[in-house]
């Protein structure tokens, strides 16, 4: 219990969120820099540096093929981070629109959406997932269009809980009153006041999306193995692993998963300093 | 309660039809064609054989008819042919169920258990060390790859310290009747350990808040100053409390356990649903897919509905608004 003058919790959940963006800024910065800078030469293949473990010139190794893995992992979780930003975007844009309908377009409405919420629920994620794969044939869309499905019903629910509560507020009543369109009131009103969760949700789902863009690579129905995705890495690396090769399968996976906890970390202290009912740690 | 029940009910058939008609237009629009798909390589086929095999399995009518008359079989209980085993499809599926039930069943309780008693330490110590480890141990897992986790499990386990094998139900090369329980078993801790470990994580994070508020209310600061004992207090007011939650959380997991278990089963070239479904999507084999997908939602579905009606039964408040 904290008393009115007691800001110490608040200003230290924002400086936690200050510290651990920073972190997550940091980490995408060294991605992108070493995506756009780490020399390609070393992803040529070479067949006297095959199998090397990790030391200084190679500080995760080389692969099978001789190609240095270090190089490869900071790509592969570049294109994570493509494919995170684009597919988290999109399901954002869903969760909004679907949650929004459902609190204002009345009942029936309300109900056929809620039903789409608990059908997409229902199906296992990674295998509604692999069943789009299947049909649009793997590659890009099928990960995007795949994991944008599979990750905006939470978010939606969310959504649809907050515009329920301001949706007979006196500034709403006043714009229909007035004659607005429902749509004119959901982009003009409604929006501005759920921003804020649609961005804490965008956060949320990003180390969620990363980590099933990984799952469904590795499985084989995402990126083709010429891409160096961690999926790809890590389902290469797996062979190798009886022989005593551990750095190929271990290294690449912990690289994806110091990624996806900076971005869990970020988001969890986004939310508790939008939200005070949880700032209570 | 029948009436709520009856309702759900309904509500999970809707929501089959649903996952039904989603998947067979998904396949449907498929590039793979599974005439294509059924004969493979054989170039001997000719044209009228072709045509006749497709008027065979109705690829000639019009995608409405195709879901109906599909429906109508899968009612029946006839899943079709798989074309990879070239078995029917519900022998198929029933041979690998039960490894996969085994290894779920396991998994799910495992961490369930864990996971609460974890919960409630965490909430009972909070701030201090072991709240830290096991809060650090949570958020760590739930931001870990399942089947990464299950290359490390096999790095570790397997590679450098010998324990256990590196995959498959029973060992290399010996037929599945020969398999002693011993050696199954063998196979079995690996894969359901990794399952358990990633489980842990969501219900002892949910477990800690929910147990938190419980420690901070006023009732039990009013049973302390009655004198109650920490353990009463756990026992009285904390367990009841915290207890519900966890185990609609745990069924309504059933989605994700199912999720890990693909992940898992491919790891360790456990022969269940999982492996399968990745076997039968990358080879074409649309029957089958299909079949595992449908067993796959009733799996989940069924989940989900006794998550909702063990809430109702518990919490009259939910029951009277039903």
């Amino acid at each position: 219990m904290s008393t009115a003058t007691d800001h110490r919790p608040r200003l230290r959940a924002r400086r936690d969120v200050v510290v651990s963006l920073s972190t997550v800024v940091l980490l995408v910065t060294c991605v992108v820099a070493g995506h756009l800078f780490l020399d390609d030469t070393a992803l040529r293949p070479n067949s006297a540096l095959r199998l090397l473990p990790p030391s200084i010139g190679h500080p995760f190794g080389t692969d099978h093929l001789g190609r240095d893995l270090f190089t490869r992992v900071v790509k592969g979780l570049a294109l994570s981070l493509g494919i995170g930003v684009l597919t988290a975007a999109i399901s954002t844009v869903i969760s909004a629109v679907l949650g929004i309908c459902a609190a204002l377009l009345g009942r029936r409405v309300d109900g056929v959406i809620s039903w789409l919420i608990d059908l997409s629920i229902g199906i296992p994620h990674l295998i509604f997932m692999i069943l789009l794969a299947f049909t649009v044939g793997g590659g890009i869309p099928g990960i995007v269009l795949g994991i944008a499905f599979t990750h905006w019903m939470s978010l939606a629910l969310l959504v649809r809980a907050d515009v329920k509560q301001i949706r007979d507020a006196e500034f709403i009543l006043v714009a229909r009153g007035l004659g607005r369109s429902s749509l004119f009131i959901a982009c003009r009103h409604v929006l501005p006041l759920v921003l804020p969760q649609l961005l804490v949700g965008f956060v949320l789902m990003f180390p969620h999306v990363i980590l099933h863009e990984a799952a469904l690579t590795f499985l084989g129905f995402g990126f083709s193995p010429q891409t160096p995705a961690i999926g790809i890495l890590l389902s290469e690396g797996m062979p190798h692993i009886s022989s005593g090769m551990w750095w190929l399968a271990v290294l690449p996976g912990l690289a994806l998963l110091l990624l996806v906890l900076g971005f869990a970390r970020l988001g969890d202290r986004v939310r508790t300093v939008l939200d005070p009912a949880t700032s209570n740690g | 309660m029948p009436r709520l029940l009856l309702l759900r009910v309904l509500r999970l058939a809707t929501l089959l039809i649903g996952v039904s008609v989603l998947a067979f237009a998904l396949v449907h629009n498929s590039p793979i064609d599974p005439i294509q798909a059924y004969i493979g390589a054989n170039v001997d086929i000719t044209d009228e054989q072709l045509a006749r095999l497709r008027e065979q399995w109705g690829l000639d009518r019009s995608p409405i008819e195709q879901y109906l008359a599909w429906a109508r079989e899968m009612i029946q209980g006839n899943f079709g042919t798989s074309t990879l085993y070239e078995a029917p499809v519900i022998d198929v599926m029933g041979a690998r169920f039960g490894a996969s039930l085994a290894l779920m069943g396991v998994a799910w309780t495992m961490s369930g258990v864990l996971g609460y008693l974890l919960g409630v330490t965490a909430a009972t110590h909070r701030g201090r060390l072991a709240d830290r480890l096991i809060s650090w141990y949570s958020y760590t897992l739930s931001a870990t790859p399942t089947f990464w986790l299950g290359i490390v499990f096999l790095v570790v386990f397997s590679v450098w310290l010998g324990w256990f094998p590196v995959g498959l139900a029973g060992p290399q090369g010996v037929p599945a009747e020969d398999v002693t329980f011993a050696q199954r078993l063998h196979h079995f801790v690996l894969p359901s350990i990794t399952l358990s470990a990633v489980g842990v994580a969501n219900i002892a994070m949910h477990t800690r808040e929910k147990m938190t508020d419980v420690l901070n209310s006023d009732y039990v600061a009013f049973a302390r100053a009655r004198g109650e004992s920490d353990w009463q207090i756990f026992r009285n007011h904390g367990f009841r409390n915290s207890v519900v939650p966890a185990v609609t959380l745990q069924f309504a997991y059933f989605a994700e356990l199912f999720g890990g278990s693909v992940l898992a089963e491919t790891v360790f070239s456990y022969p269940g649903l999982g492996s399968t479904l990745t076997e039968a999507a990358l080879g074409g084999d649309v029957p089958l897919l299909l079949g595992i997908v449908l067993v796959s939602a009733v799996f989940v579905f069924t989940g989900n509905l006794i998550a909702d009606v063990v809430n109702a039964a518990i919490d009259p408040r939910i029951r009277s608004r039903a």
